[in-house]
């Protein structure tokens, strides 16, 4: 088992009072698997990713990465945990402004101590970024630094992709290419794949989907 | 993972080099001025030292006359037979014609071996010629350079650790140099003494034993000039760490997505911190390295003006030559990193507390939310209460100096909100669509700028300040020297044989002389200057009187009276009226005081015949001369030609308002050099900062122009922008700098030198001032207006595009 979740509960305080994103969500993912997050604007959908990715800690409930439970780990723990074993995809890239593609791409890889030349030139080459790799991230089209955002999260071979709205930000036409790249390099390397989106179109490429409406999984 | 993420961080500087030259550039200057200050500083000091441990003068007791004069070199014959291990030391002014040396004579085989002292004879073997006419004296390479054709003196040799201006020899030799045969100034007394030895009231009744001095005379009378600079050094350092806060708080606030980025790929947030820490004290020793280096030419660029000022103000020598030593070097290292460290610390401790998923688009730097506006307003008002506290119930330079600090810093915390209110004042009154929209963005602009106009206000008021304080001086100086010299001509005699015929000469020609007769002695326990006065009308009409009893020339004339300056009444809390012991004994009445300006020391004039009663030894050699202007070139040329007394001898009063004046100048040179440099840096922070704004104004202004304006018109006004907000800075700073000059002519000046100076004001200094406020806010504005004006349509049309 790559991801177990087990009756995870959200809130946050508001003004009033508090505000409770979801409750008592139990979900699994195993390697391999490709699954889409779905659920309407503020379900919570980039919460639960959040929390799958160590980035927060639910109220309630347990969340098991690769068969080591997060809620003991510091931050230091958790970080590495990260690093090591969970590659993130961003609807807004987070690229980092001041590398260039070739870096960007070899980044993640080498905080985790484990860059591998030929792998990430293979990475370049599916991605299409080989004549791309000395432009800095403001050089490229949105389409493009998805794409290097992706690589990113490929480069050091992690066991859980964890994507959240990759496409949101890119045109139909460059959405379905990049997702393409995102489906075909995933079961490539036989990571897990969580993927939130707002697009019935491109859950429907996914092999499995997690519903999330009215405060917990339909 | 360190490596990874530590170059990920640095990339962000390859990628903004201006960013990265203006927090390399603000430390290297802001370490620079301080490090240069305190080179100066730490120069004189040595020196000071060097002064007082010349023969133990500071580390060992000694044993000097109650009144301070010389004494027999018999009683130290018998305090040797009493059983006292002690040292003779003569030690005197030497002077032919305009050199003037101070002469030290010790007996080289039981001086203590200091340097400068008794060693330099025996470490140079040559102890029979040391002693044994005409002698050798050692002194520092520049005084032997200087002296190498001056006749009288013995064979010179060159002693690295002596200080300029002195020279030292055998005592026997010094006797005779001095006129002094058979006298001694003081006895020092040896460590390791006998267990019996006679008691010092029996064998020498007249002397007293003084304990050794903590510090030396001349380290305590240049301490207040010292401390001036090191103000402004701390002014400047302050001024260069706004430019520095500000680049680096922008460099953060850039990096906020990217730090975000790093902690979600699995950097932790100890490591992220680490990583931030050891990125800033690279920077710092970086920055420091090339500070230092700066601060060294600074240091070399004003020693030569610092000396000449101390010695023309204080008499201390200092050499002109930079000596490095490495306390200097680890203390400017220190204020670098620590100063980085101190800009940087609200920065890291943003990033120590930056949720995980906070919002990853970079705010504006300092965004000026209604309520931190609120919240410097209050500290602002805070340090004004300090400021008014220590105005009203502080003593000393310290308070002066918490004054100065307490005012300067309200006023900066206090210019956004004052700055923001008078936008909006004038968005209020503004008219037409482009004017609001002008006013608008230019309050949107102002937390952006805020730092760098907060480095400018500084800057001003301590121009402002400082120059309206040395002006007033000057003014009042110079009216001072109108009054006080008040004679025409000045003679010098140089034996008392030449003064008695010079006497005799000037008695038979029209004129009146006045005596220049004057002691040092002890008063108080501080070191002070007894002249003598002659009743004389020119005296009564021009005398530069603050206070005094009635018929106060009377009283003196009489010998009944005595003034004392200004210096003397503050530092003792003197007022006419008061009873005066002078260490002869000799008892007066405080009938008067009188401002005496540049004089550090304690000064007090009596009656000329009761000075030559109290002290029959005065030397009696110079002497002023009322004559009627006119006739003073005729008798002047006479005194030279007739009489035969040398040309430099003789001085009218031009000749010395000019000396003096030369004097003051020099003294305020390194202060004017020092309030440029600050100014500079001001200007500096401007531009640092307009130029790292303008990278995200595009935003802002492409809407405009998309809507219509020019990019020349944007541009233009950007610069009226920066132009309109210069002004206003100035119009803050003016009343600011003026508190700033009334602090330190009615508080500082009072605690460090001892005398208070009326407050002048100079509008047309202001408008000069201004226009090079202006001039400095223009240029800084005009490359950043230039690149706007310059930029690409494309690039405008990017932020539409959503591609930036």
């Amino acid at each position: 088992m790559l991801l177990d979740v087990r009756e995870v509960a959200k809130g946050y305080e508001a003004g009033a009072g508090r505000l409770q994103v979801f409750s008592d969500v139990s979900f699994r993912l195993d390697a391999g698997e490709a699954v889409a997050l779905t659920g309407e604007s503020g379900s919570g959908k980039s919460t639960l990713l959040h929390l799958c990715a160590g980035l927060d800690r639910p109220d309630e409930g347990q969340v098991r990465l690769a068969g080591q439970d997060l809620a003991p780990l510091d931050d230091r723990a958790r970080a590495a945990l990260r690093r090591e074993s969970v590659g993130l995809v961003f609807q807004q890239f987070n690229l980092i402004p001041s590398l260039n593609v070739s870096a960007n791409l070899s980044f993640q890889a080498r905080l985790a101590g484990r860059a591998d030349a030929a792998w990430l030139e293979q990475l370049a080459a599916r991605l299409g970024l080989s004549p791309l790799m000395d432009r800095y991230p403001e050089q490229l089209s949105g389409g493009q630094q998805q794409r290097v955002a992706i690589g990113r999260a490929l480069a050091g071979r992690p066991r859980l992709i964890l994507a959240d709205e990759p496409t949101g930000n890119l045109d139909a036409a460059t959405g379905d290419a990049v997702m393409a790249l995102l489906l075909g390099l995933v079961a490539e390397t036989g990571a897990g794949l969580l993927m939130v989106t707002h697009s019935e179109r491109l859950a429907a490429r996914l092999e499995r989907r997690l519903h999330l409406a009215g405060g917990g999984l339909a | 993972m360190y490596r990874a993420a530590l170059l990920a961080l640095l990339s962000h500087w390859r990628r903004q080099p201006l960013q990265l030259a203006s927090v390399l550039v603000g430390l290297a200057l802001a370490t620079a001025l301080w490090s240069g200050v305190q080179a100066i500083n730490g120069q004189a000091r040595a020196s000071y030292d060097r002064a007082a441990g010349m023969l133990g003068q500071d580390r060992l007791p000694q044993l000097v006359a109650e009144d301070g004069q010389r004494f027999s070199q018999d009683v130290y014959v018998a305090l040797r037979r009493g059983g006292w291990r002690i040292s003779p030391v003569l030690e005197g002014q030497w002077r032919q014609g305009e050199t003037r040396l101070r002469v030290i004579g010790i007996d080289p085989v039981t001086a203590p071996q200091t340097p400068g002292g008794g060693g330099a004879a025996q470490a140079d073997g040559d102890l029979r010629a040391f002693l044994t006419p005409p002698g050798i004296a050692f002194g520092a390479a520049e005084t032997i350079a200087a002296l190498q054709d001056v006749p009288g003196l013995p064979a010179l040799r060159v002693a690295d650790d002596s200080l300029p201006g002195t020279l030292i020899m055998d005592i026997g030799i010094a006797q005779t140099l001095l006129a002094a045969p058979g006298q001694v100034s003081r006895l020092i007394v040896l460590p390791d003494q006998p267990l019996r030895q006679t008691p010092l009231q029996d064998v020498a009744p007249g002397l007293t034993r003084r304990a050794p001095q903590a510090e030396a005379d001349i380290a305590r009378l240049t301490d207040s000039f010292h401390l001036n600079l090191t103000a402004f050094g701390l002014l400047s350092f302050a001024v260069g760490l706004f430019i520095v806060h500000a680049a680096i708080g922008l460099a953060f606030e850039q990096r906020r997505a990217m730090f975000r980025t790093l902690r979600a790929l699995g950097l932790p947030l100890v490591a992220l911190t680490r990583l931030l820490v050891a990125e800033v004290l690279i920077l710092s020793i970086l920055a420091g390295l090339a500070g230092m280096a700066l601060g060294y030419l600074v240091a070399a660029a004003l020693l030569p003006d610092v000396a000449a000022t101390l010695r023309g103000l204080y008499g201390a020598e200092v050499p002109g030559t930079l000596i490095l030593r490495p306390g200097w070097w680890a203390g400017g290292m220190a204020m670098a990193v620590l100063g980085a460290g101190a800009a940087a610390a609200q920065s890291l401790w943003r990033v120590w507390r930056l949720p995980l998923l906070a919002p990853a688009q970079p705010r504006a730097w300092v965004r000026a939310t209604t309520r931190s506006l609120w919240r410097q307003v209050a500290i602002a008002g805070a340090l004004a209460l300090v400021a008014l506290g220590a105005a009203r119930f502080g003593t000393g330079l310290l308070a002066g100096f918490i004054l100065l600090g307490a005012l300067l810093m309200a006023a900066a915390l206090a210019l956004p909100a004052v700055l923001a209110a008078l936008l909006a004042g004038a968005a209020r009154a503004g008219r037409g669509v482009l004017a609001r929209w002008f006013w608008a963005d230019t309050r949107q602009q102002l937390p952006g700028l805020s730092l760098a106009l907060m480095a400018l206000l500084l800057a001003l008021a301590a121009n402002i300040g400082v120059g309206t304080m040395v002006a007033s001086f000057r003014l009042t100086f110079a009216g001072w020297l109108d009054q006080r010299l008040s004679a025409e001509l000045y003679v010098s005699a140089e034996t008392e044989e030449q003064a008695a015929r010079l006497r005799a000469w000037l008695a038979t020609r029209p004129g009146d002389l006045l005596p220049l007769w004057s002691v040092e002695v002890p008063l108080f326990g501080a070191p002070a200057t007894v002249q003598g006065i002659a009743d004389h009308p020119t005296y009564r009409r021009n005398w530069p009187m603050l206070s005094a009893l009635p018929d106060v020339w009377g009283r003196v004339a009489s010998g009944e009276g005595a003034l004392i300056n200004e210096q003397l009444a503050r530092r003792e809390g003197l007022v006419p009226g008061d009873p005066l012991i002078l260490p002869d004994g000799g008892r007066m009445i405080i009938a008067g005081v009188y401002s005496d300006y540049g004089n550090p020391r304690g000064q007090v004039m009596i009656a000329v015949d009761r000075l030559t009663a109290l002290f029959p030894d005065v030397a009696r050699l110079r002497h002023a001369v009322s004559i009627a202007p006119e006739s003073a070139p005729v008798l002047a040329h006479a005194l030279i030609d007739d009489f035969g007394l040398p040309e430099d001898n003789v001085s009218d009063q031009a000749a010395i308002k000019v000396f003096s004046m030369g004097i003051f100048e020099q003294t305020f040179a390194v202060t004017a050099a020092l309030n440029i440099l600050t100014l500079g840096v001001a200007g500096f922070a401007i531009l640092t900062s307009l130029l790292t704004l303008s990278a995200m104004r595009l935003p802002q202004l492409a809407p405009v122009w998309a809507l219509g304006l020019t990019r020349a018109r944007l541009a233009w006004l950007e610069l009226a922008r920066a132009l309109m907000l210069t002004a206003l800075t100035m119009l803050v700073a003016l009343p600011v700098g003026l508190l700033l000059a009334w602090a330190l002519l009615a508080v500082v000046n009072v605690a460090a030198f001892g005398w208070r100076l009326p407050m002048h004001v100079f509008p047309a200094d202001w408008l000069r001032l201004g226009a090079l406020a202006l001039l400095a806010g223009g240029l800084a504005a005009a490359w950043p207006a230039w690149r706007l004006a310059r930029t690409a349509p494309a690039d405008l049309l990017k932020v539409f595009a959503h591609e930036r």
